[in-house]
């Protein structure tokens, strides 16, 4: 368990980084917290030929609200960062408390939210989130900066639509109402494991009670971060209840389409999403009740 | 004893670990020995194959490489790894050897070596080596062993390891008139005892000494360094075996694995001392595997509950040999089956079945982990079957003081004299019942909490300790009047070292900081029996307060010598000599050795014994209770609460002891939920890291409460200590199994195979519509 030879270059900025990493050719990886990149050399998995290592860039780093109220978050900042931010914890509740979920504190001090995405681990909880929010990619590669949209970067195990070369910079989730509902439920072996199934899920009520935007999205499901959009779609105009709640996850089970692994079977991970997206959408009516606190 | 006992029984502070809690525990990774090189080895990537050809010329081409073999360039006969335990007729066909010879025969099985200047060198050249493998079918299950279609060892000509059958009483008459009978097929899941330091060795081969120095040995030395100078074809006293502080053991380190044998391979190659480390994904398949039963156990009762008979199949899976620890596993789920119950007849059928998997060995209460669940989860069925309550079954099963010592039988094979000794099974499930409030919970199985179904299931136990050869020990002082014991027994990180000087400090009658503690390694005392079965508190235990007691003798002594008066007017107390015939002149133990010293240089204050149990065995017993709360729709298990009663004898440090239980407990709860060796139909390993082999962590504790009875001390030794190390794990996955049923009795499931996950929970509950 040990890696093969690399070379490795800190750069201290996005500029230099970017040379490097042309230099370097399609062998070259950035190196964020190391959390998967490092454990995937050390079983050979991976092999690059050079680490060009984003810990010395600072502009890569931080989490900000615009005038806007877009919440802005470098895509070097630690998961235990995002946990134990409070501007987070207003400006984005849900991204807030699924991060607790991923791994050990130890882990989370180094791994970064812009090194999950790019990893794109179907169970991981950043992905979900960024899907189930909406949020905006930010990246510059060779070609230049772009922002790709959320539904548009996961394509498949491990894979995004990242190029090669190209460096995930920050992330921009939508302005968050503070009288949204919401809810982060998911299941795994040991606290700290990657999910067996998980569900984030929000929604919006209207002046009348119905609900007017809802978002549901499953990790563990599938090849990717997956939205359940015939669950939405129950939800959607609709007042909020049990039974409309038991529809929406008669609906998630119907549309999930997981596969099987060492530790959970399709049929267990279809069940539970929908056991998961039931409870999930119940927790997240309830913390609309007058003085609920997160 | 004249003098008071501060030590004994108290929960004195492990002197062992300031030095682990500063990080000055010097591990087999910290030995740096000048001009070292390290060692790697290729693994077979398949379960079984044939190897047609091996090439290690571009690994030997490496910078940095310093050699590379395999089995054809090893210039000795190849020995093979002896039997240590339950070394039955038939294994000797299917021992292993250091390295593969012409086939592999499991995924992890050696098959090349590479010596390095550093281990990422050795790994690059790893990758180089090319070997042409003929894959063969692999067996992965005992019944596909059984058939014997693929055979793993052709000259043997079948796969069965070897058979036997085991039994006392009647069991045709008992089961041809019971009124009740019920049988169940259980299995046990594969795993291991992982612990969280992984071996590790350190060979200086000297071949014109000649000499072998052998440093990262542990548990027992001295058989095996006469099984590796027979090896090497050395004197024995030529090798050398060297413990250093060992991260855990748990019946997995310390036994002749092929490392112990390629790592002095490679240091005479190469003239130079060589290191090798095993990683995680190593350790994972290299290292023994464990439990991997599969149980047919059938039992005949009255119409009231009492047991009239057990009858059983037990088949082990053996993985691809039979290392040293021979059919332990198999054979003590055979002998445990019937537990501390009043069985009149028992019979059981034992197969020791070869298959293409890593080979097993002991872990932690070996066998009876395994027996305990098939039998403790079937007497629950028993109950539920004949409508009686699970703790009211059991204690009118449970044998009764009257009824001890009891002769179970010859239950394995050669063991004709095994007894029980003396205890009150009754009295340790009865304070169990209490402590849980059982009073209380029986009869709310199944309530629903918090939307959550609660149950409490029970479990009770025996299990033996301290079986094997005499241990020894020498205390000596030093003319500074330290002390240092010196002791053939080895420390897994247990607290060896802190029992040890407690008693050797109340017997000596000073201050246990004097006591310097020194175990396992052979340069240290002439012989040693080891560490296993829960031994070392009361053989090396017994042999340091023998070597105590001569000390005493041998103080007086001396300073009759040194008063130049009679011995019978002299008195040891509080550390000293004291004069009878003038209470001012006494003679500190510093004074008496810096005495003896001056009275020529091969005099000493010291004194060696040896302590000898004569194969009489001291059964620690109890019973184990969990509450568990279950989310139906989820299956996910809490256990929110675990109590454990265990009869121990004496408790020698509390502390420790406790800390033995709730270890036990923990691992124990692993091996039940999480722990678990998968391979695929072509017997690849699936869960070879930690990303899948999981192990309970610190998130996964309940609340738990451990109590040691101290109220049977064992007749066979004067202190009365029983082993207190397994006690703890032995009926976990037998209590949890019962109290998740229980806390299910709405759905009627049952539960016979482990690990319990949320998976299989739910396609149990789904199974039933819910
Ligand atoms: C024991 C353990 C348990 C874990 N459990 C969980 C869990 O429950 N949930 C979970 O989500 N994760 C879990 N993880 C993974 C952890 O969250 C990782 O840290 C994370 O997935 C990757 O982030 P990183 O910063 O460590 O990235 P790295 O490991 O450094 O990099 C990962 C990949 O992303 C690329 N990369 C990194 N940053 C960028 C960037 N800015 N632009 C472009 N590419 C980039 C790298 O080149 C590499 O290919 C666990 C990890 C461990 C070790």
């Amino acid at each position: 368990m040990k890696p093969p030879k690399f070379d490795y270059f800190a750069p201290d900025s996005i500029e230099s980084a970017l040379t490097l990493i042309a230099e370097h050719g399609d062998d070259a990886r950035y190196l964020a917290g190391g959390q998967s990149l490092v454990p995937m050399m050390n079983f050979r998995v991976a092999a690059p030929s050079a680490l060009i290592d984003l810990n010395g860039i600072a502009t890569l780093r931080g989490i900000k609200v615009d005038k806007n109220s877009r919440l802005h978050i470098g895509a070097m900042t630690r998961t235990r960062e995002i946990e134990m931010d409070s501007t987070i914890a207003s400006a984005n509740p849900l991204l807030h408390a699924a991060a607790p979920h991923i791994a050990h504190i130890q882990i989370r001090n180094r791994g970064t939210i812009g090194g999950s995405l790019a990893h794109a681990d179907p169970a991981a909880e950043m992905p979900g989130i960024v899907l189930a929010c909406n949020a905006e990619i930010n990246s510059i590669g060779p070609a230049g900066p772009r922002s790709i949209a959320a539904g548009d970067f996961f394509e498949g195990i491990y894979s995004t639509a990242l190029q090669d070369g190209e460096m995930i910079t920050e992330i921009v989730f939508p302005p968050w109402p503070a009288a949204r509902c919401w809810a982060f439920q998911e299941i795994s072996r040991r606290e700290g494991d990657f999910a067996m199934i998980g569900i984030a899920a929000w929604f919006d009520l209207n002046e009348t009670g119905e609900i007017s935007a809802a978002s549901l999205t499953a990790i563990g499901a599938g090849d990717t971060p997956l939205r359940l959009p015939a669950a939405e779609e129950i939800l959607s105009g609709q007042p909020p209840g049990d039974v409309l709640f038991a529809e929406a996850a008669q609906a998630a089970v119907n549309e999930l389409d997981p596969g099987s692994d060492l530790h959970a079977s399709a049929e267990y991970r279809r069940e539970v999403g929908g056991v998961l997206v039931e409870r999930a959408l119940k927790t997240a009516l309830q913390r609309e009740a007058p003085g609920y606190t997160a | 004893m004249t003098t008071s006992s501060p030590y004994i029984g108290a929960s004195v502070k492990r002197l062992e670990d300031r030095r682990f809690l500063t990080g000055t525990g010097r591990y087999i990774d910290d030995v740096k020995l000048p001009d070292m090189a390290v060692m790697a080895i290729y693994r077979s990537p398949h379960a079984h194959a044939r190897i047609n050809s091996i090439d290690l010329a571009a690994a030997r081409a490496v910078p940095g490489v310093i050699d590379a073999f395999c089995a054809a360039d090893i210039d000795m006969d190849l020995p093979v790894i002896p039997l240590r335990l339950a070394p039955f007729d038939g294994f000797e066909r299917f021992l292993q050897r250091p390295i593969a010879q012409d086939k592999v025969r499991f995924v992890g099985e050696p098959v090349a070596v590479v010596i390095a200047s550093d281990r990422y060198i050795a790994e690059d050249a790893l990758d180089l080596i090319e070997v042409d493998f003929a894959p063969l079918p692999a067996v992965t299950s005992v019944d596909q062993a059984a058939s014997g279609e693929t055979l793993i060892h052709e000259d043997a000509g079948e796969n069965m390891g070897t058979r036997y059958t085991v039994g006392r009483g009647d069991t045709d008459d008992a089961f041809s008139d019971a009124p009740y009978t019920r049988r169940e097929r259980f299995t046990t899941n594969r795993h291991g005892a992982v612990p969280m330091e992984t071996r590790g060795l350190i060979a200086e081969f000297d071949p014109d000494a000649p000499l072998l120095r052998l440093y990262g040995a542990t548990k027992v030395n001295f058989f095996n360094r006469r099984h590796l100078a027979a090896a090497f074809d050395l004197p024995e006293e030529a090798v050398e075996l060297i413990e250093t502080d060992v991260g855990g053991g748990f019946g997995a380190r310390g036994e002749l694995y092929p490392e112990d044998y390629l790592v002095p391979i490679a240091s005479r190659r190469n003239g130079r001392p060589v290191k090798w480390i095993e990683d995680r994904r190593e350790n994972l398949t290299a290292t023994n595997h464990s439990r991997d039963i599969v149980c047919d156990l059938e039992i005949a009762t009255s119409n009231d509950g009492k047991i009239l008979g057990m009858r059983a199949t037990v088949q082990g899976d053996m993985g691809a040999y039979v290392r040293t620890n021979g059919g332990v596993v198999a054979s003590k789920a055979a002998q445990f089956l019937p537990g501390p119950y009043r069985v009149p007849s028992f019979s059981c059928d034992v197969q020791f079945l070869i298959t293409n998997k890593t080979p097993v060995g002991t872990f932690r209460g070996p066998g009876r982990f395994e027996a305990n669940f098939c039998r403790e989860r079937l007497l629950d069925m028993v109950a539920a079957d004949l409508n009686i309550d699970p703790a009211e079954l059991r204690l009118r099963n449970l044998m009764e003081p009257a009824e001890l010592p009891y002769r179970i039988g010859e239950l394995v094979p050669g063991d004709v004299n095994a007894t029980f000794d003396r205890g009150n099974y009754p009295s340790a499930l009865n304070q169990l019942l209490d402590e849980v409030g059982y009073a209380d919970w029986k009869d709310r199985q199944g309530e629903i909490i918090d939307g959550r179904a609660h149950g409490l299931g029970i479990a009770c136990f025996i299990e033996s300790s301290a079986a094997g050869p005499p241990e020894t020990a020498r205390v000596t002082v030093a003319p500074d009047g330290n002390i240092e014991i010196r002791t053939g027994a080895s420390s897994v990180g247990q607290g060896t070292e802190t029992g040890l000087a407690q008693i050797c400090a109340d017997y000596l009658a000073i201050d246990i900081d004097r006591i310097n503690v020194l175990h396992g390694s052979t340069t240290l005392v002439p012989t040693g029996g080891g560490t296993f079965h829960s031994r070392n508190t009361v053989m090396a235990g017994n042999a340091v307060r023998m070597a105590a007691e001569a000390l005493r003798t041998r103080s007086i002594e001396l300073a009759a010598l040194r008063w130049n008066t009679d011995a019978g007017g002299l008195e040891y107390r509080d550390g000293a000599v004291h004069r009878g015939d003038d209470p001012g002149s006494i003679l500190s133990l510093a004074e008496l050795a810096a005495f003896a010293r001056s009275r020529g240089p091969d005099e000493a204050l010291a004194a060696d014994a040896a302590f000898d149990n004569e194969g009489k065995l001291s059964y620690s017993y109890g019973a184990h209770a969990a509450l568990v709360a279950v989310d139906v729709a989820t299956g996910v298990i809490e256990v929110k609460k675990y109590v454990l009663t265990e009869e121990i004898g004496r408790a020698l440090n509390p502390a420790m002891v406790q800390g033995q239980a709730v270890g036990g407990l923990v691992q124990g709860l692993g091996g039940t939920f999480l722990d678990h060796m998968i391979y695929d139909e072509d017997g690849q390993l699936l869960t070879g890291s930690f990303a899948d082999y999981l192990l309970p962590t610190s998130t996964e504790l309940p609340e738990i409460t451990a109590i040691a009875l101290e109220e049977s001390p064992s007749e066979f030794n004067p202190m009365g200590f029983k082993g207190a190390g397994e006690g703890g794990i032995v009926a976990v996955a037998a209590a949890v199994g019962n109290a998740v049923v229980h806390a299910l009795n709405a759905h009627g499931i049952q539960i016979n195979d482990l690990p319990i996950t949320p998976n299989r929970l739910r396609a149990a509950l789904r199974a039933t519509g819910t």
